[in-house]
C-alpha cells in the first residue's frame, strides 16, 4: 500500500532525525546543576543564525576575532558569568565566590558532579590547567593581559577538588568579571598536546568534532567551510530549567555565513535564519513594514553601550613628514576649537537621519544604555552656532569676506574626515558634520575608505586629520574602558603611545582610572568614574556624536527571546531559547 | 544626402539633453547641497489639478500621502514659474531666477528627497552636469591620446609600432579598479572638488585610450599604403604633410563614432568610480555618488525615486548609442 509505505518512510526519517541529536542526559542526584527561572520551553528543533564571517579558529585561548569568539561562546563556559540582561556578574561553573576583606584573594566553589560534553567530570584541575594555559607567555593568549595585574599573573591554587583560590597582586575592582568569557578547558584532552608544545595547533577548524570538548550548551557537530557550523546539544550541560529538565532545549544551533547585514536581513526575511543580532534602523523599519500578521519578534532595546565620535588626530607625528597635518594639529589641540566643533554638530539630526530616530545623542563616553555607570549630570549643551563662533573668535580665528574661517596665521580652516565606506551610518554622520561645519565656514571633505586601510592610518601611520569611529559595546564595567582613557592604553585613540600624559587632564584621567580599578566599593567607584566622565566631556578628546539603539529580530517561533543590550545581544540565553512546535512544523512544511 | 537627415534627430535630441544640464541652475528649484533634515526620503510630490473650486490649469503641488497622513497638515501650493530663489552662477554672472518653484514655506520635490532631505531633482540636474562633463572631457583626453599614439604607431611601424602596441596591451590587462584604490590611498586626503573633478577626468581619459588607439592604428596602417598616399610621397611630400592632409582625415569618421560610443561608457565609468567612493565626493552631486546609497538594501527596496540617476544614465547611453549607430551607417554609405 503506497500510503503505509509513505508513512513508514516518514517514520523512519523522523527516527533518524531524532537520533541525529543526542537527547539530554537525565540529571544525576549529586550533580549541582544551575536552575534557571525562565518559562519552561520544549525540546527539539534547530535554530539558525546568520554570522558575518567564518570563524578563524575554535580555540578559545588563541581566538582574537569577535566572530570566532561568538561561536566559541556556545561551546564553552566560564567560572563567573556576566548576565547580559542585568549587567551583573552571576555564578556559572563556580557556584559561589568569596572575596577577602583586602580584595586580594578570591575563593571559588565549583559545581560538583558536572561533566564535559564528552561525559568526563569537571573539577579544580581543569581550572588550574586552563589558567596555566591562559597565563603562559609562549601561548600569548589575547586574554593574558587581563590576567596580569600589576605585572604579575593571577596565582591559582587548588584547595580541594572543588575549591580554587585566586590571589591578585593588588586589589582589583570587580575582579570576578575577569572570569567572564574565559573558557574552562578540558585537561583530559588538551594537557598532552600542551605539554608537547602542540597547543596552538589544537582546535582549529579541521579538528574532528569528537576532539572538541567543552562545558558550553552545545558541542561541535559539523563544520562545512564556506557554508555553516552545526552545533548539537551538549547532553551533559550543567543547567536545568524550572521543571528540572536539562537544558538546552534546542537540538541544534547552526551558524550560516553572510558577509554583510543586508544579506543577513534577506536570509531572515526568507525564513532561512531565525534570529538577527544587530539591525540598522533602516533595515529594522523595513522589517516593521513587512512584518505580516504572523509577525517577526522585533525589539528596540534602547541605547547600546557603543559610542560614535569624531576623532581629531592629536598624535605626535614628528615635524619632518606631514607638515600640513602638523599645522592643522595646532587647531585640533586648542580646546576651544574642539568645543566649537562640538557645539556646531547637530546630534539630533544625526540620530534622526543616520539612525532613523532609533538612537540617542551623546555628549560623553557613556550612553544611557550603560545603566550602572552613566553619569547623568554631564551637561548636554544645545546646538548653537553662535556659541561655536564665539569660541572660535576667542581662539583667534576669524572669517574672510567669503565667509571662510581662517586661523590666526590667515590660513583657511579645512580638513578631511576619513570614514569606513562599508558603514553607511558613519558615512551619513560625516556628511551631516560636513554640512554643519560648513555653516562655521570650515570646509570639510569626506573621504570614504576601506575599513582596514582606515584602521591602519589611525593606529599605525597617523596619516589622517579626522575620522568617525565607534567604540564600546563590550562589558559595561569601567575596567573595559581602561585601554581607551589611560594615556598608555592601546586604544587611547587621539594620542597613541604617549610616554607621559600630554596634558594635566590626561594625568587626572590616568589617576582616576587607576584609582577606580583599585576601589572595591561600587559607590566610591561610581563617584570616581563620574569624575572621569566629567573630565572627558569637558576636554573633548573625542567629540561624541550618538549611540544607536540595539535593534534585534527573531522569528515568531523563538521562545524565551529576551535580547539584551550587551553582546551577544540575542544569543546570551541560548541555552533557554526554544522553538514553538506549531510554528516550527509550519515552517518545515 | 539621406544620412544627414537621420543624423539630425539624435544630434538635436542630445544637444537638448545636454542643454538641460548646462542650465541646471535655472531648472533646479533648490541648491543641490541644501539639506532639509526634517524631510529625509520624502516621496515625489503629487500634482493636483482639482480642488473645491474645480479644475485648474495651474497645478498644485501637495506633500506625498504618507507625509501628509503623519506629521504635516495637508497643504498644497500652486506651481509658479520664473520665481526667485537661491543664487547660482551661470555664464560668469550670479542669477536667482528659476524656471519653477512654489511659494515658501512650501517645498516642491518633484523627484523626492534623499537621505538628508536634499532635493533629488536639483541633485539630478547638477549631478548630470558633472557626470556628463566628466564623460565628455575624458573622451576628449582619451581620443587625443589615441589619435596621437595610434597615428605614430601605424604610420612609423616597425619597433615604434611594436613598442606602442605592447604598451597598449599592457594597459588593457591591468586591473584598474585595484589600481585606482591604490592610487587614491597615495593621494592627499583633502582634495578640493575641482581637483577631484580633474583627477577623475584624467584617470578615466588616460585609461580609455588603448582601444580606440588600436582602431586608429589599423586605419593609419592601411591608409599609408593607399595609392594616393604613395603618390604624394613620390612627389616628395613630408611625413607631417602626409599625416595632416591624407591620413588624419581618413580617421575622422571612426573618431566621431568612437566618441559617440565612449561618452556613455565614460559617464558610466564615472558613476562606477563615485559609486565606490573613488570619484566626486559629497556634497557635490554626481550620478555615481547619488546611486551609491542604493548599496543599502533598505533604500533599494523602499525608495524607488533614488533610482532616478540610473534612468538618466540609461537615457544618455541610449541616445549616444543611437547617434553612434546613425554615424556609422552614414559613414558606410559615404565610403561606398
Amino acid at each position: 500500500m503506497p500510503r503505509t509505505v509513505r508513512l513508514c518512510l516518514l517514520l523512519q526519517v523522523f527516527a533518524i532525525l531524532c537520533l541525529a541529536a543526542p537527547s539530554p542526559d537525565p540529571l544525576q542526584p549529586k550533580e549541582e546543576v544551575q536552575l534557571c527561572k525562565e518559562n519552561a520551553g520544549h525540546y527539539g528543533g534547530r535554530l539558525v543564525v546568520g554570522l558575518r564571517a567564518e570563524p578563524k579558529t575554535l580555540n578559545p585561548v588563541t581566538a582574537e576575532d569577535a566572530v570566532s569568539r561568538e561561536v566559541i561562546a556556545e561551546l564553552t563556559a566560564d567560572l563567573v558569568h556576566i548576565n547580559r540582561s542585568t549587567q551583573q556578574s552571576e555564578p556559572a561553573l563556580a557556584k559561589s565566590w568569596k572575596v577577602s576583606a583586602d580584595g586580594l584573594s578570591y575563593t571559588l566553589k565549583l559545581r560538583r558532579g558536572i561533566r564535559f560534553s564528552d561525559g568526563q567530570p569537571f573539577d579544580a584541575d581543569d581550572v588550574l590547567f586552563s589558567f596555566a594555559v591562559y597565563t603562559d607567555e609562549k601561548i600569548d593568549s589575547p586574554q593574558r593581559d587581563l590576567l596580569i595585574i600589576n605585572g604579575k599573573p593571577i596565582q591559582v591554587t587548588k584547595l580541594d577538588q572543588y575549591t580554587v583560590h585566586f590571589i591578585l597582586a593588588r586589589p582589583y575592582a570587580a575582579a570576578e568579571r575577569i572570569f567572564d568569557s574565559l573558557a574552562i578547558l578540558p585537561r583530559h584532552i588538551l594537557e598532552k598536546p600542551y605539554r608537547e608544545g602542540q597547543f596552538l595547533q589544537q582546535w582549529s577548524l579541521n579538528t574532528p568534532p569528537s576532539h572538541m570538548v567543552g562545558l558550553g550548551p552545545f558541542r561541535l557537530k559539523q563544520y562545512l567551510p564556506g557554508q555553516r557550523v552545526v552545533l548539537e546539544r551538549n547532553p551533559y550541560y550543567w543547567k536545568a530549567d524550572s521543571a528540572k529538565r536539562r537544558l538546552p532545549y534546542l537540538d541544534e544551533l547552526v551558524f550560516v555565513f553572510a558577509a554583510n547585514e543586508d544579506a543577513r536581513l534577506m536570509q531572515f526575511e526568507a525564513g532561512e535564519t531565525d534570529v538577527v543580532n544587530r539591525l540598522s534602523a533602516q533595515n529594522y523599519s523595513l522589517l516593521t513594514r513587512q512584518s505580516g500578521p504572523s509577525g517577526f519578534q522585533l525589539q528596540d532595546l534602547g541605547p547600546s553601550t557603543e559610542y560614535n565620535f569624531l576623532l581629531l588626530n592629536l598624535n605626535d607625528i614628528g615635524s619632518s613628514h606631514l607638515p600640513d597635518l602638523e599645522r592643522k594639529q595646532a587647531w585640533f589641540r586648542d580646546l576651544r576649537f574642539r568645543q566649537a566643533l562640538s557645539a556646531a554638530v547637530d546630534r539630533d539630526s544625526i540620530v534622526r537621519l543616520a539612525y532613523g530616530g532609533r538612537g540617542t545623542p551623546l555628549w560623553g563616553n557613556l550612553s544611557p544604555g550603560n545603566k550602572l555607570w552613566v553619569n547623568s549630570a554631564i551637561p548636554h549643551p544645545q546646538l548653537s552656532l553662535e556659541a561655536a563662533r564665539q569660541l572660535l573668535k576667542s581662539a583667534g580665528f576669524s572669517w574672510n569676506s567669503s565667509g571662510t574661517l581662517i586661523d590666526p596665521s590667515r590660513q583657511p580652516v579645512q580638513f578631511s574626515i576619513i570614514v569606513a565606506s562599508s558603514n553607511s551610518q558613519r558615512m551619513q554622520m560625516a556628511t551631516i558634520v560636513q554640512d554643519d561645519l560648513s555653516k562655521l565656514g570650515i570646509q570639510v571633505s569626506v573621504v570614504p575608505m576601506e575599513f582596514r586601510a582606515l584602521l591602519q592610518r589611525v593606529f599605525q601611520t597617523y596619516n589622517y586629520e579626522a575620522t568617525i569611529l565607534g567604540l564600546g559595546g563590550g562589558d559595561a564595567d569601567p575596567n573595559a574602558e581602561m585601554n581607551v582613557w589611560v594615556s598608555n592604553g592601546s586604544t587611547h585613540l587621539w594620542h597613541l603611545g604617549e610616554a607621559h600624559p600630554a596634558t594635566a587632564w590626561e594625568a587626572d584621567l590616568d589617576r582616576l582610572m587607576n584609582q577606580q580599578m583599585l576601589t572595591l566599593n561600587y559607590k566610591r567607584r561610581k563617584r570616581l568614574f563620574d569624575q572621569v566622565q566629567r573630565i572627558i566631556a569637558a576636554n573633548l578628546p573625542l567629540i561624541f556624536l550618538a549611540t544607536p539603539d540595539v535593534l534585534v529580530a527573531a522569528s515568531p517561533a523563538v521562545g524565551n527571546f529576551h535580547p539584551a543590550v550587551l553582546e551577544p545581544n540575542t544569543l546570551w540565553n541560548i541555552d533557554q531559547l526554544y522553538l514553538n512546535r506549531g510554528a516550527e512544523m509550519a515552517r518545515s512544511h | 544626402m539621406p544620412h544627414r537627415r537621420t543624423l539630425l534627430l539624435p544630434a538635436a535630441l542630445l544637444a537638448l539633453w545636454h542643454l538641460v544640464f548646462i542650465c541646471a541652475g535655472f531648472l533646479a528649484p533648490y541648491d543641490p547641497a541644501e539639506q532639509d533634515r526634517d524631510l529625509p526620503y520624502t516621496a515625489p510630490a503629487h500634482w493636483q489639478f482639482h480642488d473645491s473650486q474645480g479644475f485648474h490649469l495651474r497645478p498644485y503641488v501637495c506633500p506625498p500621502h504618507d507625509l501628509a497622513a503623519t506629521s504635516q497638515p495637508q497643504q498644497c501650493y500652486p506651481l509658479q514659474f520664473f520665481v526667485h530663489g537661491w543664487r547660482y552662477s551661470f555664464a560668469g554672472m550670479r542669477w536667482s531666477v528659476h524656471l519653477f518653484g512654489v511659494p515658501t514655506p512650501g517645498r516642491i520635490a518633484i523627484l523626492g528627497t534623499d537621505a538628508y532631505g536634499r532635493d533629488m531633482c536639483s541633485r539630478l540636474l547638477f549631478g548630470g552636469r558633472i557626470s556628463l562633463a566628466i564623460g565628455l572631457l575624458a573622451v576628449l583626453v582619451s581620443l587625443l591620446a589615441a589619435m596621437l599614439i595610434g597615428t605614430v604607431s601605424g604610420y612609423y611601424g616597425k619597433w615604434t609600432d611594436e613598442l606602442l602596441m605592447g604598451g597598449a596591451e599592457l594597459f588593457l590587462v591591468v586591473p584598474w579598479l585595484y589600481f585606482l584604490l591604490a592610487l587614491r590611498a597615495m593621494l592627499p586626503l583633502h582634495l578640493s572638488a575641482s581637483a577631484t573633478f580633474l583627477l577623475v577626468v584624467g584617470v578615466i581619459g588616460s585609461l580609455g585610450w588603448a582601444r580606440p588607439m588600436r582602431l586608429i592604428r589599423g586605419l593609419v596602417l592601411s591608409a599609408r599604403e593607399r595609392n594616393y598616399v604613395l603618390a604624394a610621397r613620390g612627389f616628395g611630400a613630408s611625413d607631417a604633410y602626409l599625416l595632416r592632409r591624407h591620413i588624419a582625415p581618413s580617421t575622422a569618421g571612426v573618431l566621431l563614432t568612437q566618441a559617440a560610443l565612449l561618452v556613455p561608457q565614460f559617464v558610466a565609468a564615472e558613476a562606477a568610480l563615485s559609486f565606490f567612493g573613488l570619484g566626486v565626493s559629497e556634497p557635490v552631486p554626481s550620478w555615481g555618488n547619488m546611486l551609491a546609497v542604493l548599496q543599502q538594501y533598505s533604500v533599494l527596496v523602499s525608495y524607488w525615486w533614488m533610482l532616478a540617476p540610473a534612468f538618466a544614465l540609461v537615457i544618455t547611453s541610449v541616445m549616444y548609442c543611437w547617434l553612434a549607430e546613425v554615424l556609422q551607417r552614414s559613414l558606410k554609405s559615404f565610403s561606398i
